[in-house]
This record gives C-alpha cells, structure tokens and sequence, in this order.
C-alpha cells in the first residue's frame, strides 16, 4: 500500500485538471492550456517514480472498498503493461496539449476543449491502471463518453455532431456488450479482482461459458479498436479536431480495445476459438484498410484507414495466441503511437498552414515547408516500416511470425495476406510522403499560403519522429528493457528471449519484407492507373449501412412502442383493469378453499339496508346519469354520505368525521372545476364498445365484491394493532388510537403523506397560475357563461349567515383539534373544517371581498407546515431519541387545571397547517381562474354593448 | 342481510361504476370514475379491520375489546391524498380542456387512430 497515494494522485491528476479548467474556463487560453499541460507533466513525474520498481518486477497497487457488494473495488494496479499504455497516455498527451495551444484558431472555446481532453485522458489512464475489472468498465464507458465531446468539438459542424454520434454508438453498444462480457468473467473466475481473474485463464477457458465471454469481450474490444466490420467509425470521427485525432487515433482511444485484448491475453488466449477470430479478423482489418487506404484523398481519411490496418495488424498479432506475436505487437504499439501521432499532427500542420488537406490539391510542399516534410517523410518511412526505422523491426518480426499459424489449416495464408497488407501499407505510406512533399504543386493557391509553423506547433511532432528513429536505430538500448518486461506481463509469465535489430540476416520475413517494399514502390508508380481502376468500381459506403441500420431501428423500435403503448388512456386502462382481473381470478383459482368464511356475520339494520340501496341506486344514477354533469355531483355526494355513515355505523367516527368534510371539499372542487368545463358533451360512443367496457366493468365488480365478501367473512389474522390498543395511552399519552397512530406510531408515513400533498397543492397552483398565458389564455378570456346565474349574486341572507358561522366553524374547528389526541379529531379533521368554513366565505361574498381580506399566504402555510412537522421530529433527536419519537406530560395551569401536553401535538399543527393549505391553494385559485374568466365575459358583453349603442 | 354483504356488494357496485366509468372517453367522467373507485378502496382497506359495532377505537379502562384502530389510520390519510389526488386530476383536465378545447381523455375530439371505431366518450 505504499503506493496508494502515488496511484490515486496519478489517476485524479487528469480530472482535477478537467474541473479546474472548467472552473476558469473563461479565463485565456494559456491558462488552459497550461494547467492540462501541468497535470500531464505531473503524471508523468510521478509514473517515472514508479518504473524503475514496476520493470524490476513490483506491482504497485492500491485498494479501496466501494462498493463491496458488487465486488467493485477501487483498485488500481501498474504493471509494466499498464506503465508503458500510461506513459504513452500521458505523454502524447502532453505534447498533443502543446500541439493544440498552438493548432486551435482564434476565439476557440479553450476551456471546453481542454477540460473534455483532460476528462478522456483520466478515463484512459483508468482503464490502463485499473485493477478491477469492474472499475475498467466505469473508466471504459467514461472514454466513450468524452471522446464524444471531443469528436464532436465544433459542435456547428454536421460532420463533426454526426461523427461523434456515429463513434458514441459503435464504441458505447460494443461497451455494453463488454460489460455483458466482464460481468461473466468475473462470475467465472470467481472474483472481479484482475490480478485473481489472470491466474485463473485454465479455469476460465473449461467454463461452459468461455465462447460467450470471449464473443462479448471481443465486441467490445473490436468496436472500440475499429476491427472490421466497425471500423466505419473513425474515419467519420475525422471530424473532430486534429490534435484530438493525434490522441484519440494513435496511442489511447483506440488501442484501447488492443489494451484489454493484451491484458486479458493470459485468460482468453490460446484457444483455436481465439486464435480463429481475433487472427481473421486482424487480418481482414489489416489488408482491407490497407487498400482502402490507398485510395482516400483527404489526409486525415488516409491516416485513419492506416489506422484501422495498423490496429488490424496488433490484433492479429494477438490473435496469433504465441508469445513472441504478443512481443512484436507490444514493440508496434510503442512504434505505432510515436510516428501516427507524429503524422496526425503533421497532418494538422498542413492543414492549418494550407487551408486543405486535400492530397489533390497539395504536392511539392518540401519547399515551403521544409521541416515538417523532414518530420512527416520520416514519421511516413516508419509506417511503411522501412529500414533503418522503428517500424521495420516490428513488421519484420510481425512477417516472421506468420509461417508459425496455420489458419484454417492453410499454413501459407496468413504469410501472403499480411504481405499483401504489408505491401499497401508501403504504398499509402510512400504516397502520402511523396504526394504531399515531394513532385510539382498541383494547386497554386494553398502552395502559395504554405509555411513551416511556429516552432511550438511542429516540436512535438519532431520529438516524435526522433523517437520512431531511435527506435529502429537503437531498439536494443532504448526498448528492450520495456518491451521485455511488457511482454512479460501480458502473457503472465517471464518473457521469451528475443533480439531487438535491424538487420537479422536473409530469413523469410526479410525476403516477404522486400517484396512488399517494392511492390509498395510499383503502386506509389502506378498510383493513377490503380486509383482509376478503383473508382471503376462502386464501393459500398459504410455510413450509409450504418444509417440505413439506424433508420431500420428507429421505425420498429417505434412501431413496437405504438404497438404495445397506444397514445389512448382509454386503451391503456383498459388493459390495466384487463390484466388486473385476470390476477384476481388467478389468484382465487390458485387460493382454493371456501367462498363463505366461518366468521358470523352482523344482521344489518332497516336503515343500514335502505342507505345501502341508496348508495346502489345513487351509483347507478352516476353512470346512467354521466352527462348530465351538476346532476351527477349530487348523486356522488350522496354515496359519500352513505360511506360517512358506514364509518359512523362501524366504529369509525375519525373516519366519518374527514369522509363529510373531504366530501364537502371535493363537490365544491368539482363545481367549480364543471363551471368552466362542457357541462353536458354529446354523446358519441359506440355502442359495443359500451358494452366491452361495461361487461369488463362487471366482472371487476363482482370479483372485488367477492373478494370482500370472502374477506368480511373470516377471522383477521394476526395483526399489530394490539400493541398500537395496548401502547396508545401509556406510551403515547392519547385516548384516540387512530390519531395517535398517525402523529406517533406511523408519523413517518404521515409526514410523508402531507409532503405528497403539499406537493399535489404546489402543481395544482403551477398549473393554474400559468392557464392566463398562451392559448389557455385566450380560451378562457374568450369563456362564455353557460349557466343561467341567479339575478342576486351574492344573497344577502347567505352572506350574513356565512359570516356568522365563520368563528362558530373555526370553534369547532380548533375544539377537533385539540381534543384530537383524546377524541375523534385531529389535524385533517381540523384542517378541513376550518378549510370549509373559509371556503363559504368565498362562495357568499365573491372571490373578490373574501380575498382582499386574506391574511395568511397559502404557500407559506404548506411549507410551515412541512417544516414543523420535520422539526418536530428532529427535535426528538435532540433528546436522543429517534426521529418523530414524541413525548408528553401534564401541566397545571390556575382556573383550567390539569391538561397534557405531548409533542406530537407540535406535529398535528404541521399537518393542520399543510392540509389546511393545499386545500385552500387548490380552491381558491381555482375560483381565482373561474373569476377571472367571468370578468373577461362581462367586459367583452359590455363592450359588445357599447358597440351596439354606438351605431 | 348482514352488514357484511351490505359492505362487500357496495364495493362490488361502486368498482364496477368506477370501472366503467373510468373508461370513458371524457375527462369528467373519468374522474368520476377515479372518485368511485376510491370509494371502493378506502372502504375495503377499512373492511380488513373486518365490521365492528359500537367499539371505537377510543382507549378507555372500563373497555377491553376495541375495533381494528390501524386501517382506519390508513385510511384517513388515505381519504385525504385521495382528495389530493382528485384535485390534481381535475385541474389537469380542466388545463388540458383549455389548452386544447377538448375535453377528450386523449386530448383531441377525433379518435386516435382509424381502426378506432369509436368516436369519443
């Protein structure tokens, strides 16, 4: 663990640079710049600290629990794998910050672009150093993510947002099928631990399970390394800014999926599974971009299908499953980052100092730009792996390695076919270098604007390049080292002898390497007469499939959506009430046993039979009776009488109490709601489907019914309600169980009641206060009264009696409340009460008299009401108790006498206060609303008047 | 008759109405249709503490036996979220008539799509 610092640092560097920088992001562009820069030197600072221990042969890693139950552990490693991908990460990157510094044009949102670079270059450094396979996932879906922002940079570019969206489902979908992938893995091996899963190949590799692994792991490996056949996405993804493809395109996006295959080598490989798949599809990859590569016109488009080849030719490489393969594929990374990032940001340069990367239109730029020609020859050279650079060693020993895997039992297939890859890759190499440099221009106008650029703009690419020389000059002194303790880690054991030179003596690979040497030299000759034969040819364009594939996507996708999820409420409740029904009869199917219970029934009285037909016939009456809209409000408070007088009958008198008070509120909500809704619409339904509904409508009835019935008619279970009887005095100092279920034993879940509809008078008001703009707007100004109105508005007796009553209705009100502890009331009661009795205020003297005389905001009171209730309950945790745990006791006072006292009295105010306020919110602004509309409809009477009058 | 047929076959009756009615075409009758319905509920949540005469669930000494204090706690809360809840419907059909000037459940006065024979309500 001595390490956990060093490694935590390491990885957080990148995205504290990221938040900083998006912190200043207004700030100048040094500044940026320089912070991103700072935070590679950084990593790079403290990643030299750990070398020299890590290719002694150290691991370094550190370990913390987050989420143990997942077995994601934030674990992170450095092994020399994992040393040499974050030294390419951080250094490229921190030459790619220089690049950019200098490569973004003026007036470029800075701050953006280098807090989105510094977020990818954490999530890579994540991915290489993490030591959970879990937390590799995280990092891994992290880089999709952010290399989204950075390919779609210059967001008012179609390319550029089509680009990134095109690289965000190739690499995201081939993420998630990763994730499938490393979920099983670590289920197989037993742990998500990577060190433990790299012991555990044998194990891996006899599970039933290995080829499905193996299929998902490698989706998400190929989509991100652009295997084919998704490799479309990154010449799409060309879009983004150069520096961001000199980064994301040469050393870290898409070596990432190469990254994971090296780094799960010792699990996966090794297999004739493995070794079929990854070798021919490297090798499609490989020879297939190649040729294309040929023929593209645009120099970041030639760059990236050399890409694609090149990651196709480390692919295959691993895919051979043989460890001096896996050594060739280690020392072309190293190559391969040093003279692509070089050629990317050659690429840039010309760009930039010629207006157009067009290769037709450049050529002979050698003598105006004569530094970077040197810089990109040699960087080309490399890539075409011509002697005495870094990229002949790893092609020769790439070449050397073929004869050694027989695919498909064809020993000299995969020997020709990576010749013939190996043949274009000179070719386009030798074209783009000769092309651009070398010749006559062929357009005068970008000649005549080329020049070298500053020297900060072409210094990293020349430190590159130097590096890609040294690296075929002197591989035994500058790499070996490296590339030994490398390869070691990724095949899991100690490292094959090898010998890191130029010249090897006459051997095959040298023999094939000459071939396609020159056979790349005869095509750079005949370069007119191949691209010609090619444009003979229709090609099938990738992106087109890919949208095709989309739009194929989007319409079934939709069609199912619509399929399955009708726009039509009636439909969707329908379903919903069909599927219900259908668990009941399930249910009573399955459950057996008697219909009738054994529990004796009680013989009902006369006048409970008559109020029972009442409600029946009074039922009957609202669906009969559905349009006739005042009418029906009628027959449905008469069920809520009846249902009031249930409770009475039934020992509920709390019940009873909200049930006539709630029912008066909801009838004076309906009426004022019906006041500006159709009163009586047409009738317009179809008659089966009157009957569906109405035959589904029965079968739901008589089961619920049955239900109840089966229900009233046996013995209660066992419940807690004797321990709520038993406790409601002694430990909740109240007489009134139901109340002091609900302030004390169950006050969480009346808190959060009150919060519900604090929240539901909260909308209610939104949604109303917002209905005099737009065309609710002019729909309601242009309301037409409907209802005949009696010619006094306001009866006088009415407004008298109403006004007497207010002080009599809050009396009673606050009596409920406060003998709610000990008696049938309480804070709903209460609060519905005094609701009422404020509301007929309304009703008889007009919106307009009872609102200037308003003294408390309806607002306030439902947030008070909340807050008393939650400070109620944390005051318990104040005295050590748990949260809403009340108290009580009792008080002497002179003249009253003795009287109790109890907390939960505090939070009986809350939910007074809350009720009280959603209740009054709702309705007064629904009569607010209804007013205002009225008055809308008297101005334009009158005016239509006037008018009148006037002619 | 006993009591606890009355109960169970009013349920039964006010589920069927709010059934149907719910499934109307209408914004008012459906709300109609959700205030039925919680009639239903609230009184078969309250039937599970099973019919008791005359025993309020007011503690006294001289009393030992008491109805099933805890459905009717549920239940009052639950009377009035469900006046909460009706309110909310309403001026969401009430916004949605003035925005659209249709009262249809689906916002719009023609059906939905052509299959649909129905014409409304």
């Amino acid at each position: 663990m001595a390490y956990a610092l060093t490694l935590y640092t390491l990885v957080a560097l990148p995205f504290v640079a990221a938040l900083l920088i998006a912190l200043v992001h207004g700030a100048s562009r040094g500044l940026h710049s320089g912070l991103a820069g700072a935070a590679s030197t950084g990593g790079l600072a403290l990643l030299a600290g750990l070398a020299a221990p890590v290719i002694g042969g150290e691991v370094p890693s550190a370990t913390l629990s987050w989420v143990p139950a997942l077995g994601l552990d934030l674990t992170l490693m450095v092994d020399p794998l994992g040393l040499m991908f974050a030294g390419l990460i951080l250094g490229i990157g921190l030459l790619v910050v220089i690049f950019a510094h200098f490569y973004l044009y003026k007036g470029e949102d800075t701050g953006r672009f280098f807090a989105s670079l510094m977020l990818f270059q954490g999530a890579m450094l994540g991915i290489v150093l993490a030591g959970n396979v879990l937390l590799l996932l995280v990092f891994w879906e992290l880089t999709s993510l952010s290399s989204f922002l950075l390919i779609g940079f210059w967001q008012h570019k179609a390319e550029g947002r089509q680009g990134a969206r095109m690289a965000l489902a190739v690499t995201g979908g081939g993420g998630l099928a990763l994730i499938g992938g490393m979920v099983l893995l670590g289920t197989v091996a037993g742990s998500f631990d990577l060190a433990t899963i790299l012991q555990r190949g044998a194990q891996v590799q006899a599970s039933p399970h290995y080829p499905v692994i193996l299929g998902l792991i490698l989706l998400g490996c190929f989509t991100k390394s652009a295997q084919f056949p998704f490799h479309f996405w990154l010449p799409h993804a060309m879009a983004a800014p150069t520096p961001v493809s000199a980064y994301l395109h040469s050393a870290t996006m898409v070596k990432a999926g190469v990254f994971l295959l090296a780094r799960l080598w010792p699990v996966l490989s090794g297999t004739d599974l493995y070794t079929v798949i990854v070798t021919s599809v490297g090798l499609i990859t490989m020879v297939f971009a190649a040729i294309v590569a040929l023929f593209r016109h645009d120099l970041k488009s030639i760059l990236a299908y050399s890409t694609i080849s090149q990651l196709g030719l480390l692919v295959m490489l691993l895919g051979f499953s043989l460890e001096m393969a896996a050594l060739a594929a280690v020392l072309h990374i190293l190559n391969h980052a040093a003279f692509k990032a070089a050629l990317f940001m050659a690429a840039g340069i010309v760009d930039h100092e010629t207006g157009t990367r067009d290769i037709r239109r450049l050529g002979g730029l050698a003598k105006a730009m004569p530094v970077t020609a040197v810089i990109a020859t040699l960087a080309a050279a490399s890539m075409a792996g011509l002697p005495p650079l870094g990229g002949f060693i790893s092609k020769e020993m790439m070449l050397y390695e073929t004869p050694e895997v027989a695919l498909f039992g064809l020993p000299w297939l995969v020997p020709v076919l990576a010749t013939i890859g190996a043949t274009f890759s000179v070719g386009y190499s030798l074209r783009l270098a000769w092309h651009l440099f070398f010749g006559e221009p062929r357009d005068p106008e970008p000649f005549a604007r080329a020049h070298d650029p500053a020297t900060g703009m072409w210094a990293p690419s020349a430190l590159l390049t130097v590096l890609a020389v040294l690296l075929g000059l002197m591989p035994m002194l500058l790499a070996a080292p490296l590339v030994g303790a490398v390869t070691g880690a990724v095949i899991g054991g100690a490292a094959p002898e090898f010998d890191l030179a130029l010249w090897h003596g006459v051997n095959l690979a040298l023999i094939l390497s000459t071939i396609a040497v020159a056979g790349g030299a005869l095509m750079l000759w005949r370069h007119a007469a191949l691209l010609r034969a090619w444009e003979s040819v229709s090609h099938r364009d990738a992106k087109r499939m890919f949208d095709a594939v989309l739009g194929f996507a989007d319409t079934w996708v939709r069609k199912a959506i619509i399929a399955v999820h009708t726009p039509s409420l009636q439909r969707m409740l329908f379903a919903t009430v069909a599927v219900i029904v259908a668990l009941i009869i399930d249910g009573a199917l399955a459950g057996g046993g008697a219909f009738t219970g054994t529990r004796p029934g009680i013989t009902a009285s006369p006048p409970a039979i008559m109020a029972w037909a009442l409600l029946i016939a009074a039922t009957a009456a609202v669906v009969n009776d559905s349009r006739q809209r005042f009418r029906v409000l009628i027959y449905v408070s008469v069920i809520g009488l009846v249902v009031s007088l249930a409770f009475v009958r039934f020992s509920a008198p709390d019940l009873a109490l909200t049930q006539i008070s709630v029912e008066v509120v909801t009838i004076l909500l309906l009426l004022l709601a019906l006041n500006l809704l159709p009163k009586a619409p047409p009738v317009l339904s179809s008659t089966p489907r009157k009957w569906r509904d109405g035959a589904l409508a029965v079968v739901g009835g008589v089961l619920v019914g049955g239900v109840s019935w089966a229900m009233l008619t046996r013995e209660p279970g066992a419940s807690i309600s004797a321990y709520h009887l038993a406790n409601s005095k002694p430990g909740g100092g109240g007489t009134n169980v139901v109340n002091v279920i609900l302030v004390d034993f169950r006050a969480f879940d009346t808190l959060g009641e009150i919060i519900v509809l604090g929240i539901a008078g909260l909308a209610i008001y939104a949604l109303l206060y917002s209905t005099a703009r737009g065309s609710a707007g002019a729909r309601l100004r242009s309301w037409q009264e409907d209802m005949p109105h009696s010619p006094e508005r306001h009866p006088m007796m009415f407004v008298m009696a109403s006004r007497i009553a207010l002080p009599l209705t809050l009396t009673v009100g606050i009596y409920l409340f406060l003998r709610g502890h000990n008696q049938p009331g309480g804070g709903f009661i209460a609060a519905l009460v005094i609701a009422i009795a404020f509301l007929l205020q309304y009703l008889a003297a007009g919106y307009d008299w009872t609102d200037t005389r308003r003294r408390f905001g309806e607002h306030q009171m439902i947030g008070w009401g909340v807050l008393t209730a939650m400070a109620t309950g944390l005051g318990a945790l104040a005295f050590g108790a748990n949260f809403l745990t009340s108290t009580f006791g009792y008080f002497y006072l002179p003249l009253i006498g003795k009287f109790e006292l109890a907390s939960a009295m505090l939070f009986d105010t809350g939910v007074f206060l809350t009720v009280f306020g959603a209740v009054m919110l709702t309705l007064a602004q629904l009569s607010h609303i209804a007013q205002r509309a009225a008055r809308a409809h008297a101005e334009a009477q009158a005016s239509l008047a006037a008018q009148e009058d006037a002619s | 008759m006993t009591y606890e047929f009355l109960v169970a076959s009013s349920i039964g009756v006010l589920v069927a109405a709010g059934i149907y009615l719910s499934l109307r075409a209408r914004t008012f009758q459906v709300v109609l249709g959700l205030t039925l319905l919680s009639y239903a509920v609230n009184l078969f949540l309250f039937a599970s503490g099973r019919l008791v005469l005359n025993r309020p669930p007011i503690w006294d000494k001289a009393v030992s036996e008491y109805t099933d204090p805890l459905p009717q706690a549920l239940v009052l809360t639950a009377i009035v979220i469900t006046f909460g809840m009706t309110a909310f419907v309403v001026i969401l059909a009430l916004r949605s008539f003035l925005e659209t000037g249709s009262d249809h459940v689906d916002g719009d006065s023609v059906p939905c799509d052509d299959s649909d024979t129905e014409k409304g309500e």
